[in-house]
């Protein structure tokens, strides 16, 4: 019989992204985004990978959590968040470089084999790029399985058994460890941070260290601009009148 | 050699190679992993692997990665599916990808949208191959015609990650992915059951399929699969109703190929009014009966 490890370790990738619920425009001359006086936050699907796996250790304290942002170094703030979240500790890949994922998963693995953690739990995509890539490269990367969409994780001997949104509904994978899960809105609702957590996580560890690997961006964005807007309507009076505007443009 | 991979996991997937594929000006094979091999729709060939179960994705992504060498581009489309495998196989093949594709300038130059749909980018791929997922509303229907050679090929796809039990909803509604109508809900609807018996009740109505907010799904009114929007489904039908939805810009991400949208909700400055084709300021409440009234089922 396999006995149970003891002490299991969760790494989360955690992205900064401009505040999701700010309305975005692109610059004038199409270089890149206008973020004067935005709000930057966690991405929203990095913050439940978070609160999934403080709910994991609150049930099993031996697990240790470490988040790891790659980015400039204001990417602290959004892994003190982590930290006051209940991470344990934080590593900040400090870069200016230009990423795509394909860079992303390529220092995840690397730091992944050095610290060589039981899962990595992380979003499924990140809400500026939306491109739902990372997660999955990386899991290639490192030969492991992975379940994506994730709307609940349990913990068993030597696995995890995940429930995964699809296109049609849902399933449940069961993957041995160690693996890669990426999240879901559905999986948790993240705790709400008062201050005095804030407050604790800056004496806990944050490791500044430079990169790890020479991996360049396959890919590059050379324009950014507003979509086409849709043609402004029109206000109908009655349920009538729609069903007459219908009828006449052939859509009912 | 520059060429196109398509993926059509189901026989559903295959005809909008033909439009981007066109698009790109690039010739193609199918990669089809189950279903009758689609023949006509100008592939080069059709690589018919005839899985009667869908591999878990580290298998899969394997087996696709297999075959997928010597291509210069891996195409699907869009969905939860291909981006759990493709992201996976490009993983696999040290790949660039660019997610959600809606227009092509080159082989190498791709349109997508982000930021929910608040930023149209132009992607330029830097090295080859490039793995891409599609948006088909963004590119005309390829002709169809012909009929293509059809090889048979076994893959392997033994996965670690295991199956335990999977849900198959969705019935006898048609695909949101695929439907000319949309009856979508938003948050005010009270419970499952009225949100059914209201959306599902006009939807039925205009035979078409059934749409929700986040909102309307975390509240556990409606299955997580109907979400429309950034982190759900992209639709794009001829008749896209929300009823009951404000309008955030995370669900307006997932609509904005609609033909015509209806908006019917109760207050006059719901944003959602500013995209709408037709706004009706109402209680869905009143409004959808009477609607389904007048459309006399
Ligand atoms: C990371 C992230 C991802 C997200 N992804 C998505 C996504 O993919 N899809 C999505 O939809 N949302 C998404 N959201 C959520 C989004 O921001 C909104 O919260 C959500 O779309 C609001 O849903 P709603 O319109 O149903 O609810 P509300 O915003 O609460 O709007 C309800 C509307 O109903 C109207 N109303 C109330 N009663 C009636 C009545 N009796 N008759 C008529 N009208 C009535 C009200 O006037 C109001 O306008 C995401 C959010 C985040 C942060
Ligand atoms: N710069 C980054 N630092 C840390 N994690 C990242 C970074 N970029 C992406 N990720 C992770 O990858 C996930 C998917 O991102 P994406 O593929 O960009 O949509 C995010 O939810 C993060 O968990």
């Amino acid at each position: 019989m396999r006995l149970r490890r003891a002490l299991m370790k969760i790494l989360v990738p955690i992205k900064r992204v401009v505040d999701p619920y700010a309305k975005v425009r692109s610059l004038p001359d199409g270089s890149g985004m206008d973020t004067t006086g935005l709000k930057f936050e966690i991405n929203p699907f990095d913050e439940i990978a978070v609160e999934e796996a403080v709910r994991l250790k609150e049930k099993d304290p031996s697990i240790e959590i470490v988040a790891v942002s790659i980015g400039g170094a204001e990417c602290e703030e959004q892994l003190r968040k982590g930290l006051a979240m209940g991470a344990d500790r934080a590593i900040l890949v400090e870069t200016n470089d230009p990423l795509d994922s394909t860079v992303v998963a390529a220092e995840l693995a690397a730091l992944a084999n050095e610290l060589k953690p039981d899962m990595i739990l992380m979003g499924k995509q990140a809400t500026d790029d939306d491109n739902n890539q990372a997660g999955q490269m990386l899991a290639a990367k490192l030969n492991w399985p992975q379940a994506t969409f994730a709307a609940k994780v349990e913990r068993g001997d030597g696995i995890v058994r995940v429930t995964r949104e699809t296109d049609t509904g849902d399933e449940t994978l069961e993957l041995p460890l160690p693996c890669l899960v990426t999240t879901d809105l559905r999986l948790n609702e993240p705790r709400y941070i008062a201050l005095p957590g804030i407050i604790k996580a800056r004496s806990k560890p944050l490791e500044k260290r430079p990169r790890m690997t020479s991996a360049a961006p396959k890919t590059r964005i050379v324009r950014m601009e507003a979509p086409a807007a849709r043609q402004a309507g029109r206000k109908v009076g009655s349920v009538d009148e729609l069903y007459v505007a219908l009828k006449d443009r052939g859509a009912l | 050699m520059s060429k196109l991979l398509w993926i059509a996991f189901e026989a559903s997937d295959a005809p909008a190679a033909a439009g981007f594929a066109q698009a790109v000006g690039l010739g193609f094979d199918l990669l089809q992993i189950s279903g009758q091999p689609v023949t006509d729709i100008g592939a080069d060939k059709v690589l018919s692997a005839n899985l009667s179960e869908m591999p878990t994705s580290d298998g899969l992504a394997k087996a696709i990665a297999g075959v997928a060498g010597g291509y210069s581009h891996v195409g699907a489309v869009s969905s939860m599916r291909s981006k759990d495998v493709l992201a996976r196989v490009a993983g696999l093949m040290d790949a660039a990808m660019v997610t959600d594709v809606v227009a092509a300038e080159s082989p190498t130059r791709f349109k997508r949208p982000m930021v929910a749909g608040s930023i149209l980018a132009t992607v330029e791929v830097l090295s080859m191959p490039a793995v891409l997922t599609v948006r088909p509303a963004g590119f005309a229907k390829g002709d169809r015609g012909g009929s293509s050679s059809v090889e048979s090929i076994s893959l392997d796809a033994t996965s670690v990650a295991k199956r335990l039990g999977a849900s198959a909803r969705g019935g006898a509604r048609p695909d949101l992915t695929q439907a000319r109508v949309i009856v979508s809900g938003g948050r005010p609807l009270k419970d499952a059951q009225t949100f059914e018996s209201v959306i599902g009740g006009l939807a039925d109505a205009l035979g078409g399929a059934v749409g929700a907010t986040r909102a309307a799904v975390d509240s556990g009114i409606a299955a997580n699969e109907l979400q429309v929007g950034q982190t759900g489904k992209i639709v794009a039908p001829d008749l896209y109703i929300a009823a009951g939805i404000s309008g955030s810009t995370q669900h307006m991400a997932g609509i904005k190929d609609s033909k015509i949208i209806v908006a019917i909700n109760k207050d006059p400055d719901a944003p959602i009014f500013e995209f709408a084709d037709y706004g009706l300021v109402a209680d869905l409440y009143q409004a959808i009966p009477e609607l389904r009234a007048k459309i006399g089922k």
